[in-house]
């Protein structure tokens, strides 16, 4: 593992994250992710809405923009349109990325835009102390659903295979050498890529839920990990059982990797 | 000078942006501002710019910040329904300091209200529109050719002082076409960059002038920009102190140059006893109802801010000075009144004519309210 010391703002810590929260595992990884991609720190752009996932802009040393809640995409757009030569990437929640943010994430991956989202899926709203969001579970309880959620959850790398994201994959903070790779395979993949990271918050969901803190949500999400690293061919989902107060099964790997025109704005097109 | 061409308000408007160093462009269409958009995806790439269409108006000032960050002069164009979407991300731009251009072509609100109508219904909103204490410039254009001028300014006030601008006029002046001859060339402000060493760099530490340099990102500074509160770093803070500094010198990179922002045409006034207070399409209306009223034998005088915040208070006070009447006349049911009163000070009777029904104010039906003394309207 490399020393993520240089990417980091020694100076801004300590951070705000909860002790034990999986936001700051997917925080070092995206950092080793970085490093083996060996990119110039100077081109690199980090761009993030609000939440605590998102707070995570502030720790790292690049250009950092800590936007509006659920905007970020729409930032990065302008951003990557007027500096192509930039790596933009974006660091959103659950919250952020697909409930108020959910029209921008959308778009941003049908124009195939070259950026990598990475959502830090925990379900719930942490930030804000435990609320219900649109990720999850029916039957979970959060300070907005005190008697188990009835609303059902959105499956977050269909609706970003449906939206036409050219590279879709989900992986766990629990596994965080996996996640650094496939980050940076996000990264590498010319267009639009999605990462759902299945974070938590043993704050709220984890307390809320009796699922327990930090060590136990990372063991409990590790055995939600279905393991299917499934071969491109064979793609399927593993359902969740609408009852159930936590999804069964999660299937993680690359879902979804194409090669399509990526959009890079009306412009002059440079002579091929 | 070029040769005369008729044009409309909205191309104008692009003309100037372009001419002002536009470029990058994000936007969401809507009557009566879409020329603009369709004027600028035309003439933005051989300028060497780039266009996008956003999936809303909140993505397009997003987009529009973001493209100022990556060193950009950047702008969007909306009008009533866009630009209560806007809001928010006025508040952010003016919090980080992002420099841009909204331009509202104001229609009849509220809500969807008169698509196609004029209105000078949201001064007030391009005025306080976002939460929270914050300055406002907020220029507001009479013709097509000042269209031009003062979209050329918009950019350059917020390149100098790293804040967002507000070009407000109204459906009719983005509709009417008029000759006019652009100038070639036009004056041009660019924002202040950084030269020092990347490692010691402050992105929110301010001179004298109150306004920080910004550089580009990817220009081999790496700082961070957010909208909470933050200290000199640009790291977020809680701490009241430095919180409230940041609020004052937000402020006050503003108000102290108020002078040299604000800006009123007057007409006639010198030896008037009555003036018109308009702005915006009326205050051409006004302008012909001061020489109609003048034929009647009454002498009637103009004076017409063509910034209205900062409120040009000191102007207003001067014409007040030398009236006994004032005639405020807008479109709409009376918002710009209250700061005429404020700047008058009882040195005149200020009364107001207000129309809201999309119907804009007339040379004759301003004729008649001087000549009854003021007042009336819907
Ligand atoms: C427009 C707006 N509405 C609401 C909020 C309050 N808010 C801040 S963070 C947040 C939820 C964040 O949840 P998520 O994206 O899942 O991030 P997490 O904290 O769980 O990592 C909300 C609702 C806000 N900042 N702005
Ligand atoms: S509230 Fe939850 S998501 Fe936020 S830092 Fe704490 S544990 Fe993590
Ligand atoms: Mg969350």
């Amino acid at each position: 593992m490399a020393d993520v010391k240089t990417y980091l703002r020694e100076w801004a810590m300590p951070h705000v994250l909860c002790p034990g929260c999986a936001h700051g595992i997917v925080m070092r990884g995206f950092l080793d992710a970085i490093d083996q991609l060996q990119i110039d720190q100077d081109k690199v752009a980090v761009v993030a809405g609000i939440g605590c996932s998102s707070r995570i802009v502030g720790y790292i040393d690049f250009c950092t923009l800590h936007g509006t809640h659920g905007r970020a995409p729409a930032f990065a757009t302008g951003l990557k349109l007027a500096r192509p030569d930039l790596h933009v990437m974006v660091i959103t929640g659950d919250g952020d990325g697909l409930a108020i943010g959910g029209n921008h994430l959308i778009h941003a991956a049908r124009r195939n835009i070259d950026m990598t989202v990475m959502l830090l899926n925990n379900s719930i709203y942490g930030m804000t102390g435990g609320q219900a969001a649109p990720t999850t579970p029916a039957g979970a309880v959060a300070s907005t659903t005190p008697a188990g959620n009835t609303e059902p959850n959105f499956d977050a790398c269909k609706l970003m295979i449906g939206a036409g994201a050219s590279f879709v994959a989900r992986v766990l903070a629990a596994n965080p050498i996996e996640m650094s790779k496939v980050i940076a395979d996000g990264v590498r993949h010319p267009g639009f890529s999605f990462i759902e990271i299945i974070s938590d918050c043993p704050e709220y969901y984890g307390r809320y839920n009796k699922v327990g803190g930090g060590a136990e949500m990372l063991t409990w999400m590790a055995r939600r990990d279905a393991g299917v690293a499934v071969p491109l061919s064979e793609k399927k989902f593993v359902e969740h059982v609408p009852s159930s107060p936590v999804p069964t099964g999660l299937t993680t790997g690359v879902l979804e990797r194409d090669i399509r025109p990526v959009f890079t704005g009306v412009r002059k097109q440079e002579p091929q | 000078m070029s040769e005369a061409q008729l044009i409309q308000g909205n191309e104008a408007c692009a003309r100037g942006a372009l001419a002002a160093g536009c470029n990058f462009y994000g936007g969401y269409p809507i009557t009566p501002s879409s020329e603009i958009a369709e004027h600028m995806v035309r003439m933005l790439p051989d300028a060497g710019g780039v266009f996008v269409q956003m999936e809303d108006e909140i993505a397009s000032l997003a987009a529009v910040i973001g493209a100022s960050l990556a060193g950009s002069k950047a702008m969007t164009a909306t009008s009533g329904p866009g630009f209560s979407l806007m809001q928010e991300h006025i508040g952010f731009a003016v919090m980080a300091e992002v420099p841009c251009v909204v331009v509202n072509v104001m229609r009849g609100g509220p809500s969807t209200g008169l698509p196609t109508s004029p209105s000078q219904g949201d001064v007030m909103q391009a005025r306080w529109g976002t939460h929270g204490d914050h300055p406002a410039i907020v220029l507001a254009p009479s013709s097509v050719g000042e269209v031009f001028d003062l979209t050329v300014r918009a950019f350059n006030l917020a390149e100098r002082f790293r804040t967002p601008v507000i070009l407000l006029y109204d459906e009719v002046i983005g509709h009417t076409r008029e000759s006019v001859q652009l100038p070639e060339k036009v004056e041009i402000v660019d924002r202040v960059r950084p030269d020092g060493d990347a490692a010691d760099f402050l992105p929110k530490a301010a001179d004298a002038t109150g306004v920080p340099p910004l550089p580009a990102f990817g220009d081999g500074y790496r700082f961070h920009v957010t909208g909470l509160s933050h200290d000199e770093r640009g790291f977020p803070t809680d701490d009241g102190h430095v919180a409230g500094a940041l609020l004052d010198r937000i402020h006050t990179k503003v108000s102290d140059y108020e002078d040299e922002i604000t800006a009123a045409e007057t007409f006639m006034l010198d030896d008037a006893e009555v003036a018109l207070f308009a702005y915006g399409i009326v205050g051409r209306s006004a302008r012909e109802a001061v020489l109609r009223s003048r034929d009647a034998g009454i002498k009637a005088g103009l004076i017409r801010p063509t910034t209205l915040w900062p409120f040009p208070s000191q102007q207003v006070a001067a014409a007040a000075a030398q009236v006994d009447k004032v005639i405020v006349a807008e479109m709409n049911l009376g918002q710009m009144i209250g700061e005429v009163e404020r700047a008058t000070a009882g040195q005149a009777e200020v009364v107001g004519h207000m129309r809201a029904d999309g119907e804009p104010i007339t040379p004759s039906e301003l004729v008649g309210v001087v000549s009854a003394g003021g007042g009336g309207g819907h």
